[in-house]
């Protein structure tokens, strides 16, 4: 699904070249379940936003379904996050104006889907993750565990390929974090590939295949079948 | 994202920061309202001005002793000293079949009297003719009788104020009052008309124009009015009454004669330029308020840092993100303007409730270019901050909590 050749990325700090990423080769293939774990400031939120084509890489090639993503303009790099990625952040990021349904909402709007089937498909997503009785509230009036589910609704809900977790359980107690794990596990067991980037070792360990970076490289990858 | 949708989600956006969306509608609708009421105040001196000239008479000439015009060439040689308008003047002006009526005015200030009242009047001397050039209505009694001018009977007609001041409740009818030195019987007294061009009639009294020469010790006339039979025969009536008077004035032009229509067109020119200048002025206001906007959206950009990444991260092209927030933007201009609109009629309408005579009104073209410029601004001012939020990289938006 996914093949990374050669990722470089380079920041420019203060006149500095900092090497974010270097010479990252990485396959991903459908249906996986990866940790990438790792000290901060190892790169693993780099990549994971160059995987997620909110960043560009400095050089090397990416593969996305078996399209050269690098070459894409920006448009066409918004398209296929709207159909094919799902994000689910640290601090949930949902909208705090927004009720938990209209948070659930978004991508379908984003993507111009009439109304009357968006209904349709936020109220069984909402159901899904038990949310149906907190419809319509805000995101102050819930949990944390619930706002995590919100966000994971909102990532899921176009039925995307690759779902993308950037520290999913690291503002969640441990029995909310255990439940959201739980969801993102259900998830990739119906077939989405799951990319999470986590401090956890817990967390971390539960996946099939686990990548370890230090300073911007993959240091340690368990690989296939692991 | 379709339109409906985006209109839904930036009024959302805006009702989640309502004290900032409220300023910005402040801003907007004061700009509007000013523009509203002071056009409206423009346009209401304007008609006032227009109806005024018409109630005075159509197709009036206004004849003046002395030329008004300034000519090229040199000075000249003979001293043109201006001869004045006598009353056979105005009698010869009516040999013209261009002409319907002349109506001679002298105009001077006497004490009128009656029973020990007294009170300061403009004595108008006029004839029967001036009752149909100048719209006059009777409230009670008859105007000055028609009949030969150089034999007057000494009679008078009233103003209704200065009827009340001298005579409160009491009728003034057959009264016998005094006008300077002399005594007149009060034969009439006039409808309440309030101000008309510069002369209030409610406190004239009326009397022959030959009684008013002989009270005032002259011979000439204020100036004569000269009523054409049609709008076709102003002109032909004009040059008649020029050629006339030249002729009775030994060749010389010394008179000036002002149509009605094209005072009333130099007036309607400088009033129109009037209120177009007073709307200028407040649409600056609406500037001011498109500046406010801008800032206004710049903190809502600042503000809203970690949503523009949210929606960058779902998908969302810089395009849909830049239509967004000028979505926005022009939400609160058009809002802003239509508070506006209602604060400004309903101001407009409190004036002309306050002032029944002035015909305040804001023209239509103020309206639209006050909404136009509202929602014109908006979206200028609002095309920096859409740029910015769309240009914002996702990576470091989302990294802002």
């Amino acid at each position: 699904m996914i093949q990374l050749q050669g990722i470089e990325r380079v920041f420019d700090v203060g006149g500095q070249q900092v090497h974010a990423l270097r010479e990252i080769n990485l396959r991903i293939g459908r249906g996986d379940y990866i940790s990438i774990m790792g000290p901060s400031g190892s790169g693993k939120s780099t990549l994971l936003n160059i995987i997620g084509l909110l960043d560009r890489p400095s050089a090397g090639h990416y593969l996305f379904e078996q399209r050269d993503i690098t070459a894409l303009s920006d448009n066409e790099q918004a398209q296929v996050r709207r159909e094919r990625i799902g994000f689910v952040f640290q601090f949930f990021h949902l909208i705090p104006r927004l009720t938990a349904a209209e948070n659930i909402e978004l991508p379908l709007l984003l993507s111009g889907v009439p109304a009357a089937q968006r209904h349709d498909k936020v109220m069984r997503t909402l159901s899904a993750y038990g949310l149906a009785e907190r419809a319509h509230h805000r995101p102050e009036q819930l949990s944390g565990g619930q706002r995590q589910r919100v966000a994971i609704g909102r990532a899921t809900i176009i039925e995307p390929g690759l779902l993308l977790a950037d520290e999913p359980t690291g503002n969640l107690d441990r029995a909310s974090g255990h439940e959201v794990v739980e969801i993102l596990e259900q998830l990739n067991a119906h077939g989405i590939t799951l990319v999470v980037v986590t401090h956890d070792p817990e967390l971390g360990q539960r996946a099939r295949r686990r990548l370890r970076m230090v300073d911007g490289a993959i240091v340690e990858d368990t690989g296939y079948g692991a | 994202m379709n339109f409906r949708d985006r209109l839904a989600y930036a009024f959302t956006a805006l009702r989640g920061a309502r004290l900032r969306s409220g300023l910005m509608l402040l801003a907007m609708a004061i700009g509007v309202a000013a523009v509203v009421v002071l056009s409206a105040l423009g346009e209401g001196a304007r008609r006032y001005v227009v109806g005024e000239f018409s109630s005075l008479g159509t197709h009036l000439l206004i004849v003046l002793p002395g030329r008004n015009e300034t000519t090229g060439g040199a000075p000249p040689l003979v001293s043109e000293t201006p001869r004045d308008l006598s009353l056979e003047d105005a009698e010869a002006l009516k040999r013209s079949r261009h002409v319907r009526l002349v109506a001679p005015i002298n105009v001077g200030a006497a004490t009128v009297s009656w029973g020990g009242r007294e009170r300061d009047g403009v004595i108008m001397g006029a004839s029967h003719e001036i009752y149909e050039v100048r719209h006059f209505t009777m409230a009670q009694g008859s105007f000055l009788p028609p009949g030969d001018v150089h034999h007057p009977q000494p009679v008078a007609v009233l103003g209704a104020r200065l009827k009340r001041e001298l005579f409160g409740v009491e009728p003034a009818l057959g009264a016998r009052i005094r006008i300077g030195d002399r005594r007149f019987r009060v034969i009439g007294v006039l409808q309440e008309q309030g101000q008309s061009l510069g002369m209030n009639t409610d406190d004239l009294a009326i009397i022959p124009v030959t009684a008013a020469q002989s009270l005032f010790n002259v011979n000439s006339l204020f100036r004569i009015l000269v009523e054409a039979q049609s709008r076709e025969a102003i002109e032909p009536a004009r040059r008649h009454v020029i050629a006339t008077l030249k002729a009775r004035h030994d060749g010389e032009e010394d008179v000036t004669v002002i149509t009605q229509e094209s005072v009333l067109a130099t007036f309607d020119r400088i009033l129109g330029a009037l209120t177009m200048t007073v709307a200028g002025i407040a649409a600056i206001s609406l500037v001011v308020a498109g500046v406010l906007i801008m800032n206004v959206m710049l903190v809502a950009v600042a503000q809203r840092t970690a949503e523009i990444g949210l929606l960058k991260a779902l998908g969302a092209p810089a395009r849909a993100i830049q239509r967004l927030f000028l979505t926005e933007a022009a939400l609160l201009s058009l809002l802003g303007a239509t508070i506006g609109l209602a604060i400004g009629q309903a101001s407009t309408a409190v004036l002309r409730h306050l002032y029944p005579k002035l015909p305040f009104g804001a023209p239509l073209w103020a309206i639209a270019a006050a909404i136009l410029v509202a929602l014109g601004t908006g979206l200028a001012f609002g095309v920096l901050p859409a740029r910015r939020a769309a240009r914002l990289d996702p990576v470091q938006a989302l990294a802002k909590r």
